[in-house]
């Protein structure tokens, strides 16, 4: 392709990694920055030991422990004797193969995806993989980042580059100016609802328009990390002075005159006016609702306002059977209103939402209100440096005088691979990413939510519209 | 890197759209530090019932589907994390090849580094090869990568699309690192201009 013709973002980024192209197109990509986690790297260590290979690039990699740690009080070790085998894996790979590596104990660690935006790890720009597949997330500082196998963190970890294939662009643009009580998560899932849960495949997605621009660093990752929800295997958004803002002074931003070359080859990190988009989705910002997942994939959303919607009036079979299933998964009869669904469980946490801004849009609903008796809530915080944010500011305080728990940092019940899982049955609303039948726990039910939903419906023992919650000051 | 010629045998139908990969291999089972042993664990959800007892309802548990190296489902296939035990298990249970209108993108690529054959085909396509595995044991199928086609029991033939390089790869077994270490002095110079254009990366 001629360097001249108008680029889009995503064109730009994997044009500037581009070691070698074959004519059929495949191309070996340089990955900039790997992030390396215990469950899905185990067997990738193990690989390059076998076949004697040392890791490429080290300082180009960071190791953390986030999705089989307890978060509870970890000073006294893990009790599951196979999460601790897998967490002490990756502390004797991390020293044998000399990666940088945040311990369970370290204040530094947490959830990956939060971790790499925090430490400055992450940056414009660049090309970050990790075996996990929310490491979308950091496209919202307009990286190019993707999950991956393990045999391709492997092949990273050996050659710090990726044999790739380019996918096609889409735009979503969102304009307008979202609602009060409206936020980041919303945006995503009402996306999601409006492409379907593979509308995004073959896709690298960037997110434009208003909405994305005004929306925090908080905000963006949010909607980065929720890209493969769709289907997209990243999304994006091209950084500006809000990137900058929230990048310079990070322990691993460059400082000085590399910031400032740095800077401008930011700022050549848009796409081009008349740059092909395979796929436009538009949507308006001014008329979204807070939104609530009802069934078990994340194209299953609907309005706060709405009922839960009636299968018998899909055309297509397999989607009616799948919707009905889902429904009877989740125990929820068609005509309900979504405001009358009770909860069990509130969870306040992930890759999605446990930033700063999530826990103090959480905080600034619960303040002076208890959690609804039967109700149980939880807090999990992001990392172990969003952990101290919020102490810093009281908002653990707040929680706990509402009765929610206060977490130790790490996946917890996004995935429940540790001990905070759903019992069967059991109802929660989640601000995670992901509501397919089990996730949380066996037989659990999820309901997908913004951090403000999920603490109302605490609060109030059913989802209610935060839009009119009557916040206690 | 097993190699993937041709493969004949019965074809499980999956009735169900968005196989997520929460449910090809729940979570419990991500605690393994090997690559080997997650049969066991393959839609363990569906496969077993609450006692641990085989579900005799699940396809796979049928008699007429046991030791089926082909599974056949509904669209978009492999949803979800990016947790290669997904096609670890399929792997480890038995299964060489998936057919479906469409799969999720990680798990696609993951099954092309495990020697398992990922066949996208159109949804009257799907919808005639559902009909073939129905028939169960009495309907074995052919998959044939180099030519590109599975042949029906009858003798009916469709021709799928593969893309080049991943069916070389496939057809010889062969392992990406080694493929790409051959490159090591374009991924020097590479690094070497990196650092020189774009030293804070």
């Amino acid at each position: 392709m001629s360097t001249s013709a108008p680029r889009t973002l995503y064109d730009k980024i994997f044009d500037d990694h581009i070691i070698d192209r074959q004519e059929d197109g495949t191309c070996l990509l340089y990955i900039d920055r790997h992030l390396v986690h215990e469950v899905t790297s185990p067997q990738a260590f193990e690989g390059l030991r076998v076949a004697g290979r040392r890791v490429h690039a080290p300082s180009k990699t960071l190791a953390v422990v986030d999705h089989n740690v307890p978060t509870t009080d970890r000073r006294f070790g893990i009790d599951d004797p196979e999460s601790r085998i897998q967490v002490e894996t990756l502390a004797e790979n991390a020293r044998e193969f000399g990666v940088e590596y945040f311990n369970e104990l370290d204040k530094r660690q947490g959830i990956v995806h939060v971790i790499g935006p925090e430490q400055g790890f992450t940056l414009p720009g660049t090309t970050i993989v990790c075996g996990d597949s929310h490491t979308s997330t950091h496209g919202a500082f307009g990286a190019l980042a993707h999950g991956i196998g393990t045999s391709e963190v492997e092949h990273v970890l050996a050659t710090q580059t990726l044999i790739q294939k380019k996918s096609k662009n889409m735009r979503v643009s969102v304009d307008g100016k979202l609602p009060d009580g409206v936020t980041a998560k919303d945006v995503t899932l009402a996306i999601i609802g409006a492409t379907g849960t593979a509308g995004g495949t073959g896709y690298v997605i960037e997110y434009a328009g208003e909405v994305f621009r005004a929306l925090s660093m908080e905000g963006r990752m949010t909607v980065c990390n929720m890209s493969i929800e769709g289907g997209a295997r990243a999304g994006m958004v091209a950084p500006d002075e809000t990137t900058y803002a929230y990048v310079k002074g990070r322990p691993r931003a460059p400082t000085g005159a590399a910031w400032d070359a740095a800077r401008r080859y930011w700022d050549t990190l848009r796409s081009d006016e008349g740059a092909f988009f395979d796929k436009e989705i538009r949507l308006d910002g001014g008329s979204l609702p807070p939104i609530v997942s009802w069934g078990t994939s994340p194209e299953d959303v609907i309005s706060v306002e709405g009922l839960v919607p009636d299968p018998d009036l899909i055309d297509d079979a397999d989607k009616r059977d799948a919707k009905k299933r889902a429904l009877a998964y989740m125990g929820l009869v068609a005509g309900t209103r979504i405001t009358d669904i009770p909860v069990d469980k509130v969870f306040i946490g992930s890759c999605t939402n446990a930033r700063i801004e999530d826990l103090r849009a959480a905080a600034s609903i619960v303040r002076g209100y208890k959690v609804r008796e039967g109700v149980s809530g939880m807090i999990v915080p992001g990392s172990g440096l969003v952990k101290l944010q919020a102490e810093a500011e009281g908002l653990d305080a707040i929680f706990k005088a509402a009765g929610f728990d206060w977490r130790e940092p790490g996946c917890s019940m996004c995935l429940a691979m540790n001990a905070d899982k759903l019992g069967p049955e059991e109802r929660c609303a989640s601000t995670s990413n992901r509501n397919f039948e089990g996730r949380q726990g066996f037989k659990g039910r999820t309901h997908l939510v913004s951090p403000a939903m999920a603490a109302a419906a605490a609060i109030a023992g059913h989802f209610v519209d935060v839009r009119t919650w009557p916040r206690a000051g | 890197m097993d190699t993937f010629t041709t493969l004949t045998g019965v074809a499980a139908p999956l009735h169900l759209v968005n196989v997520d990969t929460d449910m090809i291999i729940p979570k419990q089972y991500l605690k393994t530090i090997k690559r080997t042993g997650l049969g066991v664990g393959l839609f363990s959800e569906m496969r077993y019932m609450e006692d641990g007892s085989d579900n005799p309802d699940f396809v796979l548990n049928k008699p007429a589907y046991k030791g089926a190296p082909i599974l056949i489902a509904g669209d978009n296939f492999g949803c979800g994390s990016s947790r290669e035990h997904a096609p670890w298990a399929l792997l480890d249970f038995g299964i060489r090849c998936v057919i479906s209108t469409s799969f999720a993108d990680i798990f696609y690529n993951n099954c092309f580094k495990n020697g398992i054959l990922p066949i996208k085909v159109t949804p009257e396509q799907l919808a005639a090869l559902f009909d073939d595995a129905a028939r169960g044991a009495n309907a074995k199928i052919t998959v044939d990568l180099e030519s590109q086609t599975i042949t029906g029991p009858d003798g009916g033939s469709i021709s799928f699309e593969v893309d080049a390089f991943r069916k070389h790869c496939l057809l010889n077994g062969l392992d990406d690192i080694g493929l790409t270490q051959v490159k090591a002095d374009k991924i020097k110079s590479f690094e070497e201009k990196l650092a020189e254009e774009r030293p804070w990366a």
